[in-house]
């Protein structure tokens, strides 16, 4: 570990890179279970995130941000395509060179009522991650350990002794966190973290992500649907419609500069806490269409105000018309 | 302008005074909503803000006397719409406003439609539980309405059910179904929180589309600052039940008295901003079981308090015109009451 601390320090090295990656959901029909269509929830997503840094994943319901997430944790199978961690290959692994990996890899939920386990204490949800992979710890050691965890994401250590429908959705939230935490893991993929808290709950949630991630050095994959949340947490943003990444870039690009229709009509329809300031809204027509039957060419050519015959047609590729600022889209 | 009715019926549409609510639990009556008095105008939007159990949703059902029966009882106050009392109305009294002159739409649009029932049917259950039609008419006037919410082919959708719309779709069924019989008054409960941005952006246009040409009034309820400062003309913030402070929406904005309201608009991330940590607050709203018995009831997670708050209960009183703040930092007149929290 501390050597690789050390090494990162003089360059920020590329921790995850994911390559064209699919995943597909069978459309299954018929007495035989036929597979009859696909549900293309990730379709052909590339991109990577630099070791301390956090990487934004944007979208709508439904665009496939979460299935993104759930892919690189090798929770789902991709369809496609190639994931590596920190120059390894981890796309095809399994048993337990996987479950080795996976030590490295964690995620924080997005309803901390649902994520925890409501039948066993918080100080054994928390110690749950180490005795998976450290049978023999002494109980004393991984008592200490855990407390040293509630401590760093400020709960009381009364808590250890306490059941997840004792405390409030934020502090619950802290107990994912410090379950994330429990391994030392290197990324943390957290999905939709602070979208079931209110706005003064989510503030401390999203303060503590980011002192963690200061002190331990981590790297995040972070997926919200709220824009400014986004904006605050990430380096790198990526905007996702329907499966694919339709617009990449650092947030000063992101925000200052919106190249693809989707990405200006998302931030222009975030409403601004600000009564005085009038924002000129772009309203998209409709809904998200259907995974199974994607529309051809670019998949937001139905809803895009500058739709031109050609969209309709060639599907565009993310490429870089910007230094570090990518999009996928005709128009550049 | 009758004669009977109060003087502020030509000037107020709601009238809410010094509402209590109250749920049992354990045998013992606890205060959801306490001693809470606003006025809403025709054509007004007023939005409600507060964090996840303030007493907004509460307050709601109680105009609406849509309160769980046996559990939650309205304890004192009154309720007037337009001039006429709420609060003493039976089921069958209210029965004729619910629905026609006051209407309410509610959060999630997945469940609020029913599933077994078509679209048109759902519509015209409205229609003509209100007015004196043929079903042939209720099932035409529920096309209009569906295309007057901005659906495009409400020819079919009617005799379509809820889980074949989308979520947005449905939030449109579910004001069509609202704006029915042109309420006077309409509740959103926090209408736009499971929706998409864009979808939101949708919706929020379309409401106050038609807000603009029914001359309705609109209560607003939200925790989206974002929502409140696009929407709203008046604001209201509630804390544990109780109103902190009530002003138009600029000044709420531009000149926050209350700390609560302050911390509220400092803890979301901006998008024209760029700060390393977000301002918090901290510690949590304080259960209903739990709500101190005399002070201000934010005082406990007050950056500013000061030792009186923990006992001298502040009122909600006037700083500047139409300004009310309910903290003792403004207070002018100190309260002597230091009771009822």
């Amino acid at each position: 570990m501390t050597v690789e601390i050390n090494q990162k320090k003089n360059e920020k090295e590329i921790l995850l890179e994911v390559k064209g990656l699919k995943t597909y959901f069978p459309v299954k029909s018929g007495f035989f279970g036929k597979t009859v269509d696909h549900v293309k929830a990730v379709d052909d997503i590339t991109f990577e995130i630099k070791q301390g840094e956090t990487f934004g994943l944007v979208g709508e319901s439904g665009c496939g941000k979460s299935t993104t997430g759930r892919t690189i944790l090798r929770f789902l199978r991709p369809f496609a395509g190639d994931i590596f961690f920190g120059n390894k290959d981890i796309t095809k692994l399994r048993g337990k060179p996987l479950r080795d990996i996976r030590k490295d890899l964690q995620m924080v939920f997005q309803d901390p009522y649902a994520s925890l386990n409501p039948m066993q204490m918080v100080g054994d949800i928390i110690a749950e991650p180490i005795n998976n992979y450290f049978k023999n710890k002494p109980k004393e050691e991984l008592k200490a350990e855990v407390m040293d965890l509630l401590t760093k994401v400020g709960l009381p250590s009364d808590a250890y002794y306490k059941y997840a429908h004792e405390f409030s959705g934020g502090q619950r939230q802290r107990i994912g966190i410090a379950r994330a935490l429990a391994l030392k893991p290197k990324l943390i993929i957290a999905d939709e973290p602070v979208s079931a808290l209110d706005v003064s709950v989510q503030s401390q949630v999203l303060n503590l992500l980011k002192e963690l991630q200061k002190e331990f050095d981590l790297t995040f994959l972070f997926i919200a649907h709220d824009l400014s949340v986004v904006k605050h947490m990430s380096d790198q943003i990526g905007v996702m419609y329907l499966g694919n990444l339709v617009e990449i870039s650092n947030k000063e690009g992101m925000y200052e500069e919106p190249l693809h229709p989707y990405t200006k009509a998302l931030i222009s329809a975030i409403p601004e806490p600000d009564p005085r300031k009038k924002k000129q809204r772009i309203i998209l027509d409709g809904d998200v269409p259907s995974p199974i039957n994607p529309p051809t060419g670019c998949p937001f050519h139905p809803r895009c105000p500058a739709a031109m015959s050609e969209c309709s047609k060639v599907k565009p590729v993310l490429k870089e018309v910007k230094p570090l600022h990518k999009v996928a889209c005709h128009l550049y | 302008m009758n004669g009977n009715a109060s003087t502020t019926k030509d000037s107020y549409l709601l009238e809410v005074k010094n509402l209590e609510t109250s749920f049992s639990i354990d045998g013992k009556l606890y205060n959801a909503v306490d001693n809470v008095s606003f006025q809403v105008k025709p054509r007004q939007i007023v939005g409600i803000v507060g964090e996840s159990g303030c007493g907004k949703s509460v307050l709601s059902l109680s105009i609406m006397k849509l309160l769980p029966k046996g559990t939650g009882v309205i304890r004192s106050g009154e309720i007037l719409f337009d001039g006429i009392p709420l609060e003493t109305m039976g089921d069958k009294e209210i029965n004729s406003i619910r629905g026609k002159d006051i209407s309410m739409i509610f959060q999630e649009p997945m469940t609020s439609l029913n599933p077994v029932f078509t679209i048109g049917f759902q519509l015209m259950e409205v229609l003509l539980n209100h007015h004196d039609i043929t079903k042939k008419q209720a099932r035409q006037k529920s096309i209009e309405l569906l295309k007057s919410v901005g659906i495009s082919r409400p020819e079919k959708l009617v005799d379509e059910y809820p889980h074949q719309l989308s979520g947005g779709m449905r939030q449109r069924v579910m004001i069509a179904i609202a704006i029915a019989c042109q309420p006077k008054l309409l509740i959103a409960d926090e209408p736009t929180t499971a929706l998409d941005v864009t979808v939101q952006a949708q919706i929020l246009d379309l409401m106050k589309e038609i807000q603009e040409e029914n001359d309705m009034s609109v209560i607003l309820i939200t925790h989206d600052l974002g929502v409140v400062a696009e929407m709203c003309d008046e604001v209201i913030v509630m804390y544990a039940g109780k109103i902190v402070e009530k002003t138009d929406v600029d000044t709420l904005f531009y000149e926050p008295k209350h700390p609560y309201t302050k911390l509220l608009l400092e803890a979301i991330p901006k998008m024209d901003e760029e700060v390393e940590l977000l301002s918090s607050i901290s510690g949590i709203v304080p259960s209903l079981k739990n709500m101190p018995e005399a002070g201000c009831r934010f005082a406990e997670r007050c950056p500013m308090a000061m030792p009186e708050c923990k006992y001298i209960t502040p009122i909600l009183a006037s700083v500047e015109d139409g300004h009310e703040v309910s903290c003792l930092l403004y207070d002018q007149s100190e309260p002597k009451e230091g009771v009822n929290a």
